[in-house]
C-alpha cells in the first residue's frame, strides 16, 4: 500500500515538473532581449570588438535561432539528458557552474534547519509550559525579534561587529586560499570556522517562527483531555507532555518540512550576497540578471525538484505519524 | 502527611475510603505576572466515601463537582489551588496509613504512585480522553507498566484480559486498535480499562455516561456495577442526571454553588427531599409520566416576558382542522465512504443515512425525532430544510393555500422558502460566531433576505427570548450556555419562520437551564402558532415537547405514535429497547441491569422476525395499529405480534 503511494505521488510529479519548467521558462523569456544581445550592446558600448562570429555560431548552438517552442524544446530535452544547459557569463556548462556551490548550499541549508530545531523545540516546550511567565515573555521577544530583523541587516551587524571589536572578516564560507582548492581536512576546518555566522544570521528568522508556532500548537494540545488522562494515570508530567501533546503539535512541524529547504535557499540569497557565501543564492540572483537563462532555469529547476520531493518526504512522515491520515485519508463524506 | 487514623472519628463497617473534609478550592482570577485576586468555587465541602460503595456528586455545571475530583486526583488547573480542608484517603491495602492528599505535591512520586494506581478517573468525552495518535492498549498498557512494571509479553496479556472484562468481544484486535476506530461506547469501556487495570481502590468518573446513548449508557452503567463487583472498588460519580444517579448511588452528596446542600443514602434523598434546591432540581427534570399541560419547574425564572405579538396568527392555525404543513415522500440519502488501509483507495461503500422515510409535519404540531445518534436523524432534517440533496424522494411543503415541491425550488422562490424554515442548533458556543454581537447576530438573517432591520425589531426578539435588549451590544462570550441558546432562538425567530428544526437544542444544557429553555420553546410554540421538528436522543425531552413522536434506526422511521400511545405500548423492538434503557429519577423504576445486554439496539438480527427485511427493504411497511399508530413490520405480520 505504502509502495503504491509512493509510486503514485512519483508519477504525479512528472506533471507538476513539466508545468513548473514551462512557468520558469516563460519568466526567463519575458525580459525582452537576451544574454547575447546584452553582450554584444555592452562590448559595443566599452568601445570593444565583439566576437560577432563567435556568437552567431553559439546562438545557434544554443538555439537562438529558433522561437521560444524551439528553445523551451532544447532546454527540456537537454534537462532529460541530464545537460543543464551552458552558462553563457561563465563560458562553461550549468553543471559544473553550479558544482561546489551546490554541496555548500546544501551544507549551510542542512545546519541551519538542525540549528533551527536544537534551539527552537526546547524554547517552545518552555515557553509553552510555563505560558505568561517572566521567561516565555523574555524569549517570546527574542524570537519575534528574531523574525522582526531582517536576514541581511543582522549578517552586517555581524560584519561590523566582528571586524570592528574583534578585527576579524567574517565573510565567505572559507578562507579564500581554498576556494577552488581540492577538498582537504584544512578546507573542511575552514569551512566549519565560517559556517556558524551564516547559519546564526539565516536561522534567527526560521527559529523565532517555530518557536511561536510550536508554542501555539502546544499550547492548543495542552487544553486537551487526554493530557488530563495521561496525567491522571500518574504519568510523569514531563512524560506525559513529551508522549501525548509534544508528539501530536509534531504534525504543523513535519507538514513544514517541505517548505523549509525552498525557503531557506531562497531567503537567504541577500544574506549570501551580504556575506559573499559560495552559495546557490547569488549565482541564481546574477544569472537573473544578466539573463544567463539557461543556468538560472537549472537552478529553479532544481529548487522546485527539491520542494516537491521535501513536500513528498513530509507527507509519508505525517502518514507515518498519524494514524488519522494513515487510515481516514481517503474518506469522504 | 500521614494522619492517625482513630482520631477522625470513623464509623463502622464499610470503613471510609475517602474523607472530604471542609475542602476549599479557589481560583485566580487574573494571574498575569503574579498579581491575582481569587474565586473560591469550593466552599468548605464535606463529604466521605465508603468502601465498595457508590456515592454520587450531584450539581450543575459550575458548581465545583468537577473541581472536587481534580483536586483528590492532584488534577486542579495551574491556577486552582486547595486554600483549605483535607483530603483523607484511606488505601484498604495498607490499612495503617492515612494519606491527607491536599497536603502533597500534586506532581510529587507519592501522588503519582496514587494516581492511577489505587484511584482511577474517567472522563465524559471518551474520544477526547483518548489520544488518538496511540493505539488504545498501548494507552492501558502505560497505566499497567507505571503501577505495576511487567515484562512486556506479560504486559500484553493482562492488558487484553482487561479488555476482555470490559466487555471488548476481540481483545487481542482491540489491543491495536485506535480510539476513532472505536464506537462512542467501546471507547468508554477502553478508558474504563484503563483507570482499572491496576485495581484501584477507587474510581471517579466525571459524567462518564452524559455524552452516550442512552442505550449504550445502560451498558456502561452496568459495565460499572459488575466491575464495582469484581474489584471491589468505590465510585465516586459525578453527574447532573437524576436518572443515573438513581440507578447507581448508594448515597448521593448534592452540591450547589461550591457548597454542601444535602447528603445522604439515596433513599433518604429521593422519597424525602429536604432541601429546596434538590426538590427543585427533581422538578426540573423531564419525566414520562408528566400530564398534558403539566411545565417543568425551572430553578431560576429567567424573567422571560410573556409574548404577546401576533395574536392573528394564533387563530388562523387553531381555527380550523391542523393542515398538513411539510411532508416527505420515500427519502433516500446514500453517503460513500471509502474503507481502506495505508493511504490507499479502499472499496467506496454506500452507507443508507437516509432510507425511504416519509413523514408529514401538521401546522402547529411539535414533531419529535428520536434515535440513536448515527441513525439518520439529522441528515433527516437536513434534507427537510434543502440543506442537503437526497438522492430520491420529494418534499411537499403546503402553506395553506398552494403546494410546493421543494425540491424542485430554485433561485429566489427557494430563497423565500428557506425564510419559512429555521434551524436551531445543537452547541450554543459553536453556533454563534464569537466576532459578532449580539445586535449583528440578530440583523444578519434580516439582513440576508433584504428586510428593513430596525433596531426595535430586534429589541422585540430579544424581549420574545427573555433577554434584557439592553445587551444587544455584547458579544456571545459574555453569555451563559442557557442565554447563548435563547440568542440562537431568537436568530431562528427574525425571519417569522413557519418550522423551526430544533436539533438537539438543550442537549448540550444543564437540567435547570434545560427547562427553562424547553419551557421557552414551548410559549414560542403557542404565541406564534410555530410548528416544530424537534430531534433529541433523549426521550423524556422529546416526550415533554411533542405531540407525535417518530422513531428512527438505522436510516428508517420505524415507528410513530402520540407520545402517550409511544410511551405506553411501543409496538417495536428498538423502541422498547430505548425506553428501557432511560433511566428514571424514581427508585420504584430502576432499570434493570439484567436485561441489559451488549448487543447494539439497532441491530435487526435481533428484532423478532416480524420486522426484519432480511435484505428485501419493500417487505416492510408502516403497519397502522390504530389512533395514528405506525410502526415498520412485514405487512403480513399478525396484528397481535405487532400490539405490545
Amino acid at each position: 500500500m505504502l509502495l503504491s503511494y509512493i509510486v503514485r505521488r512519483l508519477l504525479i510529479m512528472i506533471p507538476t515538473l513539466i508545468v513548473s519548467s514551462m512557468l520558469i521558462f516563460a519568466v526567463m523569456e519575458l525580459p525582452p532581449g537576451n544574454y547575447f544581445d546584452t553582450y554584444v550592446a555592452e562590448a559595443q558600448a566599452s568601445g570593444e570588438q565583439a566576437e560577432l562570429g563567435r556568437v552567431e555560431f553559439m546562438k545557434k548552438e544554443y538555439g537562438f535561432d529558433k522561437g521560444p517552442i524551439g528553445r523551451y524544446w532544447f532546454w527540456v530535452s537537454g534537462l532529460l539528458h541530464g545537460d543543464f544547459g551552458y552558462s553563457f557569463e561563465y563560458q562553461m556548462p550549468a553543471r559544473d557552474v553550479v558544482g561546489d556551490r551546490l554541496f555548500l548550499t546544501m551544507l549551510v541549508s542542512f545546519v541551519t534547519v538542525i540549528f533551527t530545531w536544537v534551539i527552537a523545540f526546547p524554547i517552545g516546550i518552555y515557553s509553552a509550559t510555563h505560558q505568561y511567565s517572566w521567561a516565555d515573555y523574555g524569549l517570546t521577544f527574542l524570537g519575534l525579534l528574531g523574525i522582526a530583523v531582517p536576514h541581511f541587516l543582522l549578517a552586517l551587524i555581524f560584519m561590523y561587529v566582528a571586524n570592528v571589536w574583534f578585527g576579524t572578516s567574517v565573510g565567505g564560507l572559507m578562507d579564500p586560499k581554498y576556494l577552488n582548492a581540492p577538498m582537504s581536512w584544512d578546507k573542511v576546518r575552514s569551512i566549519l570556522q565560517h559556517l556558524w555566522i551564516p547559519v546564526l544570521v539565516i536561522g534567527a528568522g526560521g527559529t523565532g517562527s517555530l518557536i511561536r508556532r510550536l508554542r501555539a500548537n502546544l499550547l492548543d494540545e495542552l487544553q486537551k483531555q487526554y493530557v488530563v488522562t495521561a496525567r491522571a494515570k500518574g504519568l510523569h508530567p514531563f512524560r506525559a507532555l513529551v508522549k501525548y501533546p509534544l508528539r501530536m503539535s509534531l504534525n504543523f512541524f513535519v507538514s513544514d518540512i517541505g517548505d523549509i529547504l525552498p525557503s531557506i535557499v531562497s531567503g537567504a540569497e541577500l544574506t549570501a550576497i551580504v556575506l559573499s557565501l559560495q552559495t546557490v543564492g547569488p549565482l541564481l540572483v546574477h544569472a537573473l540578471r544578466s539573463q544567463d537563462m539557461y543556468l538560472a532555469g537549472s537552478i529553479l529547476m532544481f529548487l522546485s525538484f527539491l520542494s516537491m520531493l521535501g513536500v513528498l518526504v513530509s507527507d509519508i512522515a505525517l502518514a507515518a505519524l498519524d494514524p488519522r491520515i494513515r487510515f481516514q485519508g481517503g474518506s469522504t463524506k | 502527611m500521614f494522619v492517625d487514623t482513630h482520631g477522625s472519628g470513623f464509623g463502622p463497617a464499610p470503613p471510609e475510603i475517602l474523607r472530604v473534609e471542609d475542602l476549599r478550592i479557589a481560583f485566580a482570577l487574573h494571574h498575569v505576572l503574579g498579581s491575582a485576586r481569587h474565586n473560591e468555587v469550593v466552599k468548605g465541602a464535606s463529604f466521605r466515601i465508603p468502601a465498595g460503595r457508590t456515592v454520587a456528586l450531584v450539581g450543575e455545571s459550575g458548581s465545583g463537582k468537577s473541581v472536587i475530583s481534580q483536586a483528590i486526583m492532584g488534577l486542579l488547573p495551574r491556577v486552582g489551588a486547595v486554600t483549605g480542608g483535607r483530603i483523607l484517603f484511606h488505601d484498604p491495602a495498607k490499612p495503617k496509613a492515612c494519606v491527607d492528599l491536599a497536603a502533597l505535591m500534586r506532581d510529587g512520586p507519592e501522588f503519582r504512585a496514587l494516581r492511577g494506581g489505587r484511584i482511577g478517573m474517567i472522563f465524559q468525552e471518551p474520544m477526547s480522553s483518548l489520544s488518538p495518535v496511540h493505539t488504545v492498549g498501548d494507552q492501558i498498557e502505560e497505566a499497567l507498566q507505571l503501577h505495576q512494571p511487567v515484562a512486556r509479553a506479560e504486559a500484553r496479556a493482562k492488558t487484553e484480559a482487561m479488555l476482555r472484562l470490559v466487555g471488548f468481544r476481540d481483545p487481542q484486535g482491540g489491543y491495536d486498535k485506535y480510539a476513532f476506530e472505536l464506537s462512542g461506547g467501546l471507547r468508554q469501556r477502553a478508558m474504563l480499562a484503563m483507570a482499572l487495570i491496576c485495581r484501584p481502590a477507587l474510581l471517579i468518573a466525571d459524567e462518564p455516561t452524559t455524552a452516550l446513548d442512552v442505550t449504550i449508557q445502560a451498558q456502561v452503567l452496568k459495565l460499572m456495577k459488575d466491575l464495582q463487583r469484581e474489584i471491589g472498588m468505590a465510585i465516586l460519580l459525578i453527574t447532573h442526571d437524576l436518572g443515573v444517579v438513581a440507578n447507581m448511588a448508594d448515597e448521593v452528596v448534592v452540591i450547589y454553588h461550591g457548597e454542601i446542600m444535602e447528603a445522604g443514602t439515596v433513599e433518604d434523598i429521593f422519597r424525602r427531599p429536604a432541601h429546596p434546591y434538590l426538590k427543585a432540581l427533581l422538578k426540573a427534570t423531564p419525566r414520562f409520566d408528566m400530564d398534558e399541560g403539566e411545565r417543568l419547574v425551572s430553578l431560576r425564572e429567567s424573567g422571560s416576558m410573556p409574548m404577546a405579538r401576533k395574536p392573528e396568527r394564533i387563530s388562523d392555525t387553531r381555527a380550523n382542522v391542523p393542515a398538513m404543513l411539510i411532508s416527505a415522500q420515500s427519502l433516500r440519502k446514500v453517503y460513500h465512504a471509502r474503507r481502506g488501509g495505508w493511504l490507499g483507495r479502499g472499496k467506496a461503500i454506500g452507507i443508507p443515512a437516509v432510507d425511504d422515510v416519509s413523514l408529514e409535519i401538521k401546522r402547529g404540531e411539535c414533531l419529535g425525532l428520536v434515535g440513536e445518534s448515527g441513525c439518520g436523524k439529522t441528515t433527516l432534517s437536513k434534507i427537510m430544510m434543502r440543506a442537503v440533496t437526497p438522492d430520491q424522494g420529494a418534499i411537499t411543503y403546503c402553506d395553506g393555500s398552494e403546494k410546493t415541491d421543494v425540491l424542485a425550488l430554485k433561485g429566489q422562490p427557494l430563497r423565500q422558502f428557506r425564510r419559512r424554515m429555521q434551524l436551531i442548533f445543537q452547541d450554543p458556543v459553536g453556533s454563534l460566531s464569537p466576532r459578532m454581537t449580539v445586535l449583528s447576530l440578530l440583523r444578519e438573517p434580516l439582513d440576508i433576505h433584504g428586510e428593513a432591520a430596525g433596531k426595535q425589531r430586534v429589541k422585540d426578539l430579544m424581549r420574545a427570548v427573555g433577554l434584557d435588549p439592553r445587551f444587544l451590544n455584547r458579544y456571545p462570550h459574555s453569555f451563559s450556555g442557557g442565554q447563548r441558546q435563547r440568542i440562537g432562538i431568537a436568530r431562528a425567530l427574525a425571519l417569522d419562520p413557519d418550522i423551526i428544526v430544533c436539533d438537539e437544542p438543550v442537549s448540550a444544557l444543564d437540567v435547570s437551564v434545560q427547562a427553562q429553555i424547553l419551557n421557552l420553546l414551548k410559549d414560542l410554540q403557542r404565541d406564534r402558532g410555530l410548528t416544530y421538528l424537534f430531534i433529541s436522543h433523549n426521550l423524556a425531552v422529546v416526550g415533554y415537547m411533542a405531540d407525535r413522536i417518530a422513531v428512527m434506526a438505522r436510516g428508517r422511521i420505524v415507528e410513530t405514535a402520540p407520545r402517550h400511545e409511544l410511551f405506553r405500548g411501543p409496538a417495536h423492538p428498538y423502541t422498547k429497547r430505548l425506553l428501557n434503557a432511560v433511566p428514571f429519577a424514581d427508585l420504584d423504576h430502576r432499570l434493570d441491569f439484567s436485561s441489559v445486554t451488549l448487543a447494539s439496539a439497532s441491530d435487526p438480527s435481533l428484532w423478532p422476525p416480524a420486522f426484519r427485511d432480511d435484505g428485501n427493504r419493500a417487505s416492510l411497511k408502516d403497519i397502522d395499529l390504530g389512533g395514528g399508530h405506525y410502526v415498520l413490520a412485514r405487512e403480513n405480520a399478525d396484528a397481535r405480534d405487532l400490539r405490545p
